[in-house]
């Protein structure tokens, strides 16, 4: 029996399954450091979001009648991030509510991967940040930790002091008092690039999330374009209202959220035009929620704007086709 | 070979770079595959109107014979492959995979031997150049099969400045023109001269993929300082050899939307149809054979055969074997090729591959399962031609196809490299020929 379709007959092995697996991959340093500076306590609230995640998309995904294509990933990523996006100390079911309500709201009910406006862990995490204001914003640093309870799977209960993030004391106390604290400039720069530092458990590290981006990037899984170009502008403009360019983008969430939230396929504009857009608009909105705003931090709230920004983007932002004259299609009807 | 300057080009936006599984048949040289006992030719072997049969039930016809007589403009001749007698008028399969109207002829009788002399062409005029190409029958052997007497007749009121030869064979598995370039370089180059002396152009372009670097070298052996024909290596990348993408890359031109290349000046013609057109004009040759690569994992001989027009599938599968059940045949290339139902389908004069396909190999593409759109933007990274092609399957999905316009559908080149690139797996290409045919209705 011979089969007959259109062409092409080939395919590249490239599918979603492909993507997601390797940002699964790509998140793995990150995860490993969290576990490393906040202890088994991060491991649990990771391994809870990516459970809830999944069992979620598969409800979701029986209830609406539809196939259940939680092997593809995408469920357990959003999962991952929002645990990367919990401080060390927060009570379980605050990521839980956080991962139903992006997975079940935000991605199902707009129709499954694909049809979501915005970024399902973005939204589950602004969404807990103000139901749980107090324990969104209480930090907590590791206290010398002893190695062996630091990593017993059962020892949930973090030993730890409370300690303010880097981008608060910035805001609240000043630079100075932020290099008082490390010691010296270069310490400040170092622990906040290895990640020894307050902050959500999957964020402080950049080296970690740096080894796993460029680790997308040769998978030709994402590309640079928004990511770097949302970081550049974010020392650009911080240099230009007098702060520590490389303080602003080595702390808080903008290396997590630069590489694997500004990245998400479904959220950010298709041409490389529209990227440039978004990347800028995402520099811009980060720098200004940060130094003018009552929050230390904006990377989350920027990205969540920009999202609902990129279907204009797409409309407006247009590519010439080859043969034309102008860049849009309806100047020719 | 001093005077040869070899650029490697290419076309900038887009392209992909599919597995070119070449090797299979890179090293096979050409052989003559067994004549068929039936041939089934087309009347529609090209672009235009079918050919008018000028013979009927009964008759019989020699080699070379006329059979079907060009209807039209943009319509060709057609010609008997064998020595035999007609048994059916008809219709029957064909590549596009519609019941079409074929001549079909059982094999009898003597063969008789072609003239050997090498005639000369220098006193031909451009009119007899010309009624020789269109005797002939010859059409675009790059698979699109327009007329190739209705190309090289440019309108007195357009300007050619460039020939283009294309050697680019961007298609994966495919290696006939390859070969050609190998065995033929001196008949190519030849037929090169007579198309120079038609279009009255000073300057030829000869571009070849690098894949294919012995070809270029072999080539530029074979070129004097006076042809003016300069080498052209071309990046490998999927859909090089596109028309467009080809003056892309050669020139830096862009044919307008909705023109042709002569509308920036050139002519591009595959090294396939050069050859027919150097048979055509020196000895009066008409087109009842061609090089096809016969190709595919389950392909017991692969090789690149030369294949009567008209020769049923299951007669090349008889002559070449194949290993296991075919779950699908691919006329062409993978990328472009139409997929055939019948075995009886024949080779015709645009059929430049027979690419046979496992059950394994088949499954891995499932453009019937098709998930919803992620909005990745791979799509539009490959697209040659710069569209989105994520919008217009959109459009398809939801038949919005009024819509299709403003995405400037009707500049989609049909390569698939969006399909190709999908990781949901949209059948892109399938959406947009669909939403073409519908706005051509609708006109």
């Amino acid at each position: 029996m011979l089969k007959t379709s259109i062409s092409p007959h080939i395919h590249s092995p490239q599918n979603i399954e492909y993507a997601m697996r390797n940002v699964l991959i790509a998140m793995v340093p990150a995860l490993l450091a969290s576990v490393y500076f906040f202890g088994v306590r991060a491991l649990w609230l990771e391994i809870i979001s990516i459970l809830t995640a999944i069992l979620a998309e598969t409800l979701m995904q029986l209830l609406l009648r539809k196939p259940v294509t939680v092997s593809d990933g995408s469920a357990a990523i959003t999962g991952l991030l929002v645990a990367f996006n919990m401080p060390p100390n927060i009570p379980f079911y605050v990521p839980v509510v956080a991962t139903a309500l992006g997975i079940i709201v935000v991605k199902q009910l707009f129709g499954g991967l694909g049809h979501n406006i915005f970024n399902p862990a973005l939204v589950g995490r602004v969404f807990v940040m103000f139901a749980w204001l107090p324990e969104m914003t209480t930090w907590n640093v590791p206290l010398h930790p002893d190695w062996i309870r630091h990593f017993n799977l059962f020892h949930i209960n973090l030993d730890s002091i409370t300690s303010a993030t880097p981008l608060a004391v910035n805001k609240l106390q000043g630079m100075s008092a932020l290099v008082s604290q490390f010691g010296s400039k270069t310490q400040l720069y170092l622990q906040s690039f290895l990640g020894n530092t307050g902050g959500c458990i999957g964020e402080t590290s950049e080296l970690a999330i740096l080894i796993g981006a460029f680790y997308l990037f040769s998978r030709k899984v994402i590309w640079p374009t928004v990511p770097f170009v949302y970081i550049i502008t974010v020392a650009v403009l911080t240099a230009l209202m007098g702060q520590d360019p490389l303080f602003h983008i080595l702390s808080g969430g903008l290396f997590l959220g630069a590489f694997f939230m500004a990245t998400d396929y479904v959220t950010t504009p298709m041409t490389l035009s529209g990227s440039l857009v978004y990347a800028v608009g995402l520099g811009l909105l980060t720098v200004i929620l940060r130094l003018k705003s009552g929050l230390p931090e904006g990377v989350s709230f920027s990205i969540l704007l920009m999202n609902g920004l990129t279907p204009l983007i797409d409309k407006l932002i247009r590519v010439r086709t080859y043969g034309k004259q102008s860049k849009r299609g309806r100047d020719h009807e | 070979m001093k005077h040869i300057k070899i650029r490697t080009r290419t076309f900038l936006q887009g392209g992909i770079h599919p597995p070119e599984n070449k090797s299979v048949t890179y090293e096979h040289s050409i052989e003559n595959l067994p004549l068929p006992k039936k041939a089934i030719i087309p009347l529609s072997q090209h672009l235009g109107k079918p050919a008018l049969p000028v013979v009927k039930k009964g008759d019989t016809v020699s080699e070379g014979q006329l059979i079907g007589k060009k209807d039209g403009n943009y319509s060709s001749h057609v010609h008997s492959s064998i020595t035999g007698k007609v048994t059916d008028i008809g219709p029957y399969y064909t590549a596009s995979n519609v019941k079409s109207n074929c001549i079909v002829i059982q094999l009898e009788g003597e063969i008789k031997r072609m003239n050997a002399d090498k005639p000369d062409w220098s006193n031909l005029s451009r009119e007899q150049i010309l009624q020789r190409i269109s005797e002939a029958g010859v059409v675009g052997m790059g698979g699109a099969a327009f007329p190739t007497d209705v190309k090289l007749n440019v309108p007195s009121d357009k300007k050619v400045d460039f020939f283009i030869v294309n050697g680019a064979e961007c298609e994966p598995y495919l290696t006939c023109d390859y070969r050609l370039m190998m065995e033929k370089p001196e008949e190519i180059v030849e037929g090169i001269q007579i198309i120079k002396k038609l279009l009255n152009v000073k300057k030829v372009f000869f571009g070849v993929e690098l894949n294919k670097r012995p070809a270029l070298e072999h080539i530029a052996e074979h070129l004097r300082e006076k042809d003016n024909i300069e080498l052209i290596a071309l990046k490998v990348k999927y859909p090089q050899g596109g028309e467009k993408q080809l003056i892309k890359a050669i020139l830096n031109k862009e044919v307008p939307s909705g023109g042709l290349p002569f509308d920036v000046g050139a002519v591009v013609s595959n090294v396939a149809t050069i050859n027919a057109v150097r048979d055509a004009v020196l000895f009066q040759k008409p087109v009842i054979e061609r090089v096809v690569t016969v190709t595919g994992r389950i392909v017991k001989n692969p090789g690149n055969y030369k294949i009567r027009i008209g020769t049923p599938l299951s007669d090349v599968i008889a002559d070449t074997g194949l290993t296991e059940e075919p779950a699908k045949i691919i006329l062409g290339g993978p990328m472009m090729g139409p997929s055939v139902v019948s075995l009886d389908t024949p080779v015709t004069k645009g059929t430049s591959g027979i690419l046979f396909l496992s059950e394994k190999e088949e499954k891995r593409v499932r453009y019937n399962a098709y998930r919803s759109c992620i909005h990745c933007a791979k799509c539009l990274m490959v697209c040659p031609v710069s569209l989105n092609p994520c919008m217009l399957s959109l459009q398809g999905e939801f038949e919005t196809y009024d819509q299709m316009t403003r995405y400037d559908i009707m500049d989609c080149i049909e390569c698939g490299c969006c399909n190709y690139v999908c990781p949901s797996f949209r059948p892109i290409v399938q959406f947009i020929k669909l939403g073409k045919s519908f706005l051509k209705k609708k006109g």
